[in-house]
């Protein structure tokens, strides 16, 4: 088991004929997972490396049964693609492209939670999705990461890799790590993630990376003291990050006294979730807390 | 991308949002010939992206040419909280007999725009909520279907607006909601929205954010721009393409992505040094863009050790390495720098940084490793400096 991509994926990739949407359905399909098929407009009836590639979502449904999407087309284009995927009823979306514009994510949003509420959308502008010895969904390094039990859910993409690499070095392996994006309006929020993690036999423990920026730690500390009894670990960055600058990703800024990482850890920290103040303590504290966990 | 006052009341004023009648001057001259159109008395506001501009002197009544030339005077190149003022908008005075707040902005949390309305104005929207929260409407739109004209009302009325002025305030948060919509902004904010005594409503100020990412749809606003505001480097890196954003530290930071930044900083600060800048050299980075970041980095006099931190997913840390070398090459850097390479391809990097034998240029394995180390070469670089 794992949470959302699996051995059971499979994968319909939009803009599988782009120049970095070919490279990761190789990258992904060498991996194991299932890429059943590919969407590009104009480009139907042609193959990418055996995959067949279609005009539409609906004939790539109809002729493939995908049953989870990969966007990776241009910004302006991505959220009609989000959309078609969804009424053509792919139930797992992971859109990895950055810059696309914040009403563009609002109008998707709020589109599929009112026609097509089943449809779970990971991102925008994330790293996707990876099930370690499964499926690797996305533009994660999997040579990174260990199969496991711990469950990784973050807002950022290198950070994911190197707090990966700290876990799999302190002797722990991952069961799902799943990159929630840095934009303002996500697809799905640390909440959601965390809640399907705690519904997973093969998931001991949860790590939430977390950066400055809007309230989803804050939200996601409440839900953790409310329903989570897994133990669960988080890491903020941006303690050093001046008010009023958007750093890097978009959702990345302290606006006024709102969204610090203080604030963040503070919240977390009260709700008994502990904050590693650097990767590497994120191991060392996953190491305690499963250790806690077996002598208990 | 934050617009200025004067940026922000066009665009108002383009959907039929009431502004002052204003203009905008780089030189007195400007400002007096601006003021000689509008008529006695004026305002002078200085045209910064920072808020408290009034406490900080920034805004002057002028009712004569003498005052005007006065103030416009002081005021232009004036730094407010280290934006320098280099555009004044000079506008007519209004008669105010009551200031409110209105605001539309995306919630985050709730992923649906969000209206605020207060009868209390003129004042920071968090004194407001503290001290007046019965005087503050706060409603979520229905993205999908838009702000009704009922809703506008409502939101009108639990903000405390009063009964004569209910429809004509409803009016104008229907406007600034379009402005939010069709402009795609994430903020837009009027405070204070002003009554005048003959009972009208007009936007004395303006606030707007808008969205970077939908700019290509909205070619009239590219030029909203303020490039003359941003710190030279921080001009430059946009000018790039590079996410540079300036500390006043000493320890020159480059990394990939934007949270392995941000983490990396927040280790340096842990091993006790001081970041000078943010720097992303983004997804994929080849050397020609490592090597330009490298030379903004550079660039800046207070830095006294470089940490490279690259944890490559889509950035290979072989083109890291070449543009590390090109960069010493071309700039000939006498700083001491700290790379620590890992992910793809990083054995291929470490060994052409090995075979390059660059003078100054540390290893370092792990994070924690190299933020100690360039802590401690930082350190000693400014020992040798107060030492000559």
């Amino acid at each position: 088991m794992a949470i959302l991509v699996e051995r059971s994926t499979r994968l319909c990739v939009a803009g599988i004929t782009g120049r970095e949407g070919s490279f990761h359905t190789r990258a992904n399909r060498d991996y194991g997972t299932n890429v059943v098929s590919g969407v590009t407009p104009g480009k139907g009836g042609q193959s990418m490396e055996g995959i067949p590639v279609f005009d539409r979502f609906a004939d790539a449904v109809a002729q493939t049964q995908p049953n989870t999407a990969m966007i990776f087309v241009p910004p302006r284009f991505a959220a009609d693609s989000i959309l078609e995927a969804a009424a053509a009823g792919i139930e797992l979306i992971v859109a990895i492209t950055e810059g696309i514009p914040a009403h563009d994510e609002l109008r998707v949003y709020n589109t599929l939670r009112r026609d097509h509420p089943q449809t779970r959308l990971i991102g925008p502008n994330c790293p996707g999705i990876l099930s370690p010895e499964q499926a690797n969904v996305g533009i994660i390094p999997a040579a990174v990461f260990a199969q496991g039990s711990v469950g990784v859910v973050s807002r950022s993409g290198t950070l994911t890799y190197q707090i990966g690499k700290e876990i799999a070095q302190a002797g722990l392996g991952c069961s799902t790590i799943v990159g929630i994006g840095g934009d303002p309006v996500p697809g799905s929020s640390f909440v959601e993630i965390i809640e399907l993690f705690a519904g997973d036999p093969e998931t001991e423990l949860i790590v939430l990376a977390g950066e400055i920026g809007g309230s989803a730690e804050e939200e996601a500390a409440e839900y953790i003291a409310e329903t989570v009894s897994k133990p669960v670990i988080a890491y903020i960055a941006g303690f050093t990050a001046p008010e009023g600058k958007t750093m890097g990703h978009a959702g990345a800024i302290v606006s006024g006294s709102a969204g610090t990482a203080q604030a963040k850890a503070q919240a977390l920290e009260a709700h008994g979730v502990p904050v590693a103040r650097t990767p590497s303590q994120v191991a060392t504290l996953a190491v305690e807390a499963l250790a806690q966990r077996t002598s208990s | 991308m934050d617009l200025l006052e004067y940026q922000g009341k066009e665009l108002f004023a383009r959907h039929g949002l009431a502004v002052s009648r204003g203009m905008t001057a780089r030189s007195v001259e400007d400002a007096v010939a601006a003021a000689a159109g509008l008529g006695f008395p004026v305002v002078v506001k200085a045209q910064v992206l920072i808020g408290g501009r009034g406490k900080a002197g920034g805004v002057k009544l002028a009712g004569s040419e003498e005052e005007l030339r006065e103030h416009a005077g002081a005021i232009l190149g004036m730094s407010i909280r280290g934006h320098v003022v280099h555009t004044l908008w000079i506008e007519r005075a209004s008669e105010i007999a009551s200031e409110l707040y209105a605001s539309v902005l995306l919630d985050r949390s709730a992923k649906a725009p969000l209206v605020m309305f207060s009868s209390e104005g003129g004042i920071e929207i968090e004194q407001v909520a503290r001290e007046h929260p019965d005087k503050l409407a706060r409603e979520h739109v229905d993205y999908l279907g838009g702000l009704q004209r009922e809703q506008a009302l409502e939101i009108a009325a639990a903000g405390g607006a009063p009964e004569d002025l209910r429809e004509a305030i409803a009016d104008a948060l229907c406007c600034l909601y379009e402005v939010f919509c069709q402009e795609e902004a994430t903020l837009t904010e009027i405070n204070p929205l002003i009554i005048t005594p003959e009972r009208e409503v007009r936007a004395l100020d303006a606030k707007v954010t808008l969205d970077d990412n939908a700019l290509f749809r909205h070619p009239e606003n590219q030029g909203y721009s303020d490039l003359e505001s941003l710190d030279p480097l921080e001009r430059r890196a946009r000018e790039e393409g590079v996410q540079y954003v300036g500390l006043d530290g000493d320890i020159g930071i480059l990394g990939n992505g934007a949270g392995l930044v941000m983490s990396t900083l927040d280790v340096v600060a842990q091993a006790g040094g001081r970041p000078a800048n943010f720097l992303d050299a983004g997804g994929g980075a080849d050397a020609a863009k490592i090597e330009q970041a490298a030379s903004l980095i550079l660039s800046n006099p207070a830095v006294k050790a470089v940490l490279f931190n690259i944890f490559g997913g889509i950035t290979r840390c072989d083109e890291v390495a070449k543009g590390l070398i090109a960069a010493f090459e071309s700039l000939k850097p006498t700083l001491p720098f700290v790379v620590r390479l890992d992910g793809t391809n990083a054995e291929q990097g470490r060994e052409l940084l090995a075979e390059a034998q660059l003078p100054g240029v540390h290893s370092a394995q792990t994070m924690d490793e190299a933020a100690a180390l360039v802590v401690e070469l930082a350190r000693s670089a400014e020992n040798v400096g107060s030492a000559r």
